[in-house]
């Protein structure tokens, strides 16, 4: 296998908060392979936004990567000065905020913030950025004419569009979507996806998306990693993850979702309780208070990330018996919590 | 458990609590740079609306943003007025009620909100978030506190006292919205609109919450409007769908025919756009134009048809009528026996 874009290993990003500190990531590890689109799936607060940015270390100003390593092509980008991570910024790597759309600066052009990123970070000249302007409105499916268009202008769908179009300017390998379909319909989070899917295929690159919607994963992702509280539940496949998920977590988030698809008569499961407050969070497994099949050992020791299938990872003490909890966990009953 | 289709509803029996009648809502909007652009300077939020909802039925309120389903459901809570037609609750005419007997309707009819960080004041305890409405219809201040623990039950919260003296922010996100949920039923309604109650949730509590509204509805016997723009949740809770686009009913009728074989062709495109969380799923493009609906500048005739692969000649030309169609109701050219199609 040809080696993977980007390797994460053992990432930790802590925020300061108050006197102390929020091991908002406690040791993520997993690789973007060529050519593909990694799904970062997991409820809010779970940490993904902090994995996307470490990977581009735009962070906030209270959070610091405490540990670990970013492989990015054969270099360590969580050890090289901020000088030299600048320049692989829209170059190689590129980052699509969470609500994007809405951050668009409202008084200018959508043709000038393209130029800022072409001209000043790509060093085009006039020229050379009004032609590649043109080509990337191209590629996302709008008309060159709205290049004058103010953002306010476009909606949400095409300023989502924008955003992508923005992101691809420099050719970059990677590009980092957080939640790019959150706030939208149904309708045009398809069409979005689709078009993402098209363009990745077209320039070959690699994208992680970010997304809280297993459905989104489901829909266009090649592997999914799923996080729960600050750490890898489960990492894989993504048609294995979904299909056979051998983390509880996972199992449960499955029976939790609305499927059209399903039958009519079909309940949903919740899983009880909330994730845990990262200032405290539980010994052992991060998961075992809300998980229906944890054992003691679950409240002591932290469940190591092991390989069972074929590139398909698991964090869980019960993971050798996941075909016996899958069976468990498709009924309702065992998602109940005593009274 | 049976599925929301499969609650026993008697359609002779049931009279319709609510109907609707033509209803408008009609914005006026700033005159002189939307006349510049060449826009009409009217945007019609709701446009001609009809419909009826018999008592103990839940219906889900179905469409895309801007598609004029949220100021249905404020319409029908008399939180707007209707710029032209008629809303009827219980044989009375919405927009007529004054006074005492609006104060009346209000403690019937309540809004379930979306954001239940919203629904309630920061600074409010459980206790005093839910006092008011009691405080308001004038319950003593003696039967209060026995009130708010029953609709605590209600709605599933463990140990309802434990959580009297807490504020929101101590709460999680689910257990708000149940909270907002029993303050909404708190005045024993017969009809509430649940605009969005759970798009602010994670996946793992939202089908809590879902389950919640479910076992009080059917418990209490419950009108309700479940408003969306997700299909796969209006299934979950309601027998019957209608379908909104730019202010105009496009399809009206029972749930799973709807997800089964959806008629109108925005309907279509809306069923294939639902994503499904399991990875063998169809990838064909949607049959619908791209471009979002500006309500500001809708098409002539109807109202989709710019975006619709089936638009024929007589569509720019006269808006359909919402006509009987088997099981449904569908205002589409393609489904009128005298253009000689379907
Ligand atoms: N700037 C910050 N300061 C303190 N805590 C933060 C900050 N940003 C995020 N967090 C916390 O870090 C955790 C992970 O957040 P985030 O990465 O945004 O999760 P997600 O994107 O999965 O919703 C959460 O507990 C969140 O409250
Ligand atoms: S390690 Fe234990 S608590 Fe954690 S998911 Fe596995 S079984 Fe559940
Ligand atoms: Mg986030």
């Amino acid at each position: 296998m040809t080696e993977p874009l980007l390797s994460v290993r053992n990432l930790k990003v802590s925020y300061a908060v108050g006197g102390g500190s929020v091991d908002a990531v406690d040791g993520a590890s997993f690789d973007v392979p060529r050519g593909s689109i990694l799904g970062l799936v997991g409820e809010s607060g779970c940490g993904k936004t902090t994995v996307a940015r470490a990977i581009t270390r735009v962070i906030a100003d209270n959070a610091r990567i405490t540990g670990g390593e970013m492989i990015f092509e054969g270099t360590d980008i969580a050890a090289i000065p901020e000088r030299q991570m600048n320049a692989l910024r829209w170059r190689d790597i590129a980052f699509i905020p969470q609500s994007a759309m809405n951050s668009l600066d409202p008084v200018y052009t959508v043709e000038s913030q393209l130029h800022e990123v072409l001209r000043r970070r790509g060093g085009m000249d006039r020229r050379a950025a009004q032609a590649r302007a043109e080509e990337l409105f191209e590629m996302v499916g709008i008309e060159k004419s709205r290049l004058r268009d103010y953002p306010h202008q476009f909606s949400g769908g095409m300023r989502q569009r924008v955003a992508i179009a923005l992101a691809l300017a420099l050719n970059p390998k990677l590009v980092i979507a957080d939640e790019p379909v959150t706030a939208l319909d149904v309708i045009v989070q398809r069409q979005i996806l689709d078009q993402l899917r098209e363009l990745q295929a077209m320039l070959g690159i690699s994208v992680i998306l970010v997304t809280h919607d297993i459905s989104v994963v489901a829909y266009v992702c090649d592997r999914t990693v799923v996080m729960y509280a600050g750490r890898i539940a489960e990492e894989g496949p993504m048609e294995a993850v979904l299909t056979r998920p051998m983390h509880p977590y996972t199992m449960g988030l499955r029976n939790a979702f609305p499927d059209l698809k399903g039958a009519a008569s079909g309940t949903l499961t919740p899983i009880e309780g909330a994730p845990p407050n990262l200032a405290s969070p539980p010994p052992g497994c991060r998961f075992a208070p809300r998980c229906p099949f944890a054992l003691e050992v679950c409240t002591r020791a932290q469940p190591p990330l092991r390989e069972l299938a074929s590139g398909h990872r698991v964090a869980c003490h019960r993971a050798d018996e996941a075909p016996v909890l899958r069976e468990l966990a498709v009924r309702t009953e065992t998602w109940l919590v005593p009274a | 458990m049976a599925g929301a289709g499969m609650r026993p509803i008697d359609p002779i029996a049931s009279e319709p609590l609510v109907s609707i009648r033509d209803v408008q809502l009609h914005y006026r909007m700033g005159g002189i740079f939307s006349a510049m652009r060449g826009r009409s300077s009217v945007v019609k939020a709701v446009d001609g609306v009809s419909f009826e909802i018999r008592r103990g039925e839940s219906v889900g309120l179905l469409g895309e943003s801007g598609c004029g389903k949220t100021s249905m459901g404020r319409l029908l809570l008399k939180l707007e007025e209707a710029t032209g037609g008629e809303i009827v609750f219980a044989g009375e005419p919405v927009t007529a009620l004054k006074r005492a007997a609006l104060k009346r309707y209000r403690a019937r009819a309540q809004l379930i909100f979306q954001n239940p960080f919203d629904a309630v004041n920061p600074r409010f305890s459980i206790r005093a978030a839910l006092s008011e409405p009691l405080e308001n219809a004038g319950i003593p201040a003696a039967e209060r506190e026995g009130r708010i623990v029953k609709a605590l039950e209600l709605v599933r919260l463990p140990q309802p006292q434990q959580f009297l003296d807490r504020y929101p922010h101590q709460l999680s996100g689910g257990q708000l919205q149940r909270v907002v949920m029993a303050r909404a039923l708190i005045l024993e309604p017969d009809f509430v609109v649940a605009d969005e109650p759970v798009s602010m949730l994670d996946v793992s509590v939202r089908a809590g919450v879902l389950n919640v509204f479910r076992d009080v509805r059917d418990r209490l016997g419950l009108t309700a409007i479940y408003i969306s723009h997700d299909l796969a949740l209006v299934r979950y809770v309601c027998e019957r769908t209608i379908v909104m686009y730019l202010g105009k009913v496009m399809e009206d009728g029972p749930t799973e025919d709807i997800v089964r074989e959806p008629l109108h062709p925005y309907t279509q495109a809306l069923v294939a756009a639902v994503p499904v969380p399991q990875p063998d799923q169809s990838h064909d493009p949607l049959p619908i134009g791209r471009g979002a609906p500006d309500p500001r500048n809708p098409p002539s005739g109807c109202v989709f048809r710019d975006r619709c692969p089936y638009a024929f000649e007589r569509c720019p030309v006269e808006v359909p009528r919402l006509r009987q169609v088997g099981t449904r109701k569908v205002a589409c050219h393609l489904f009128d026996d005298t253009t000689g199609k379907q």
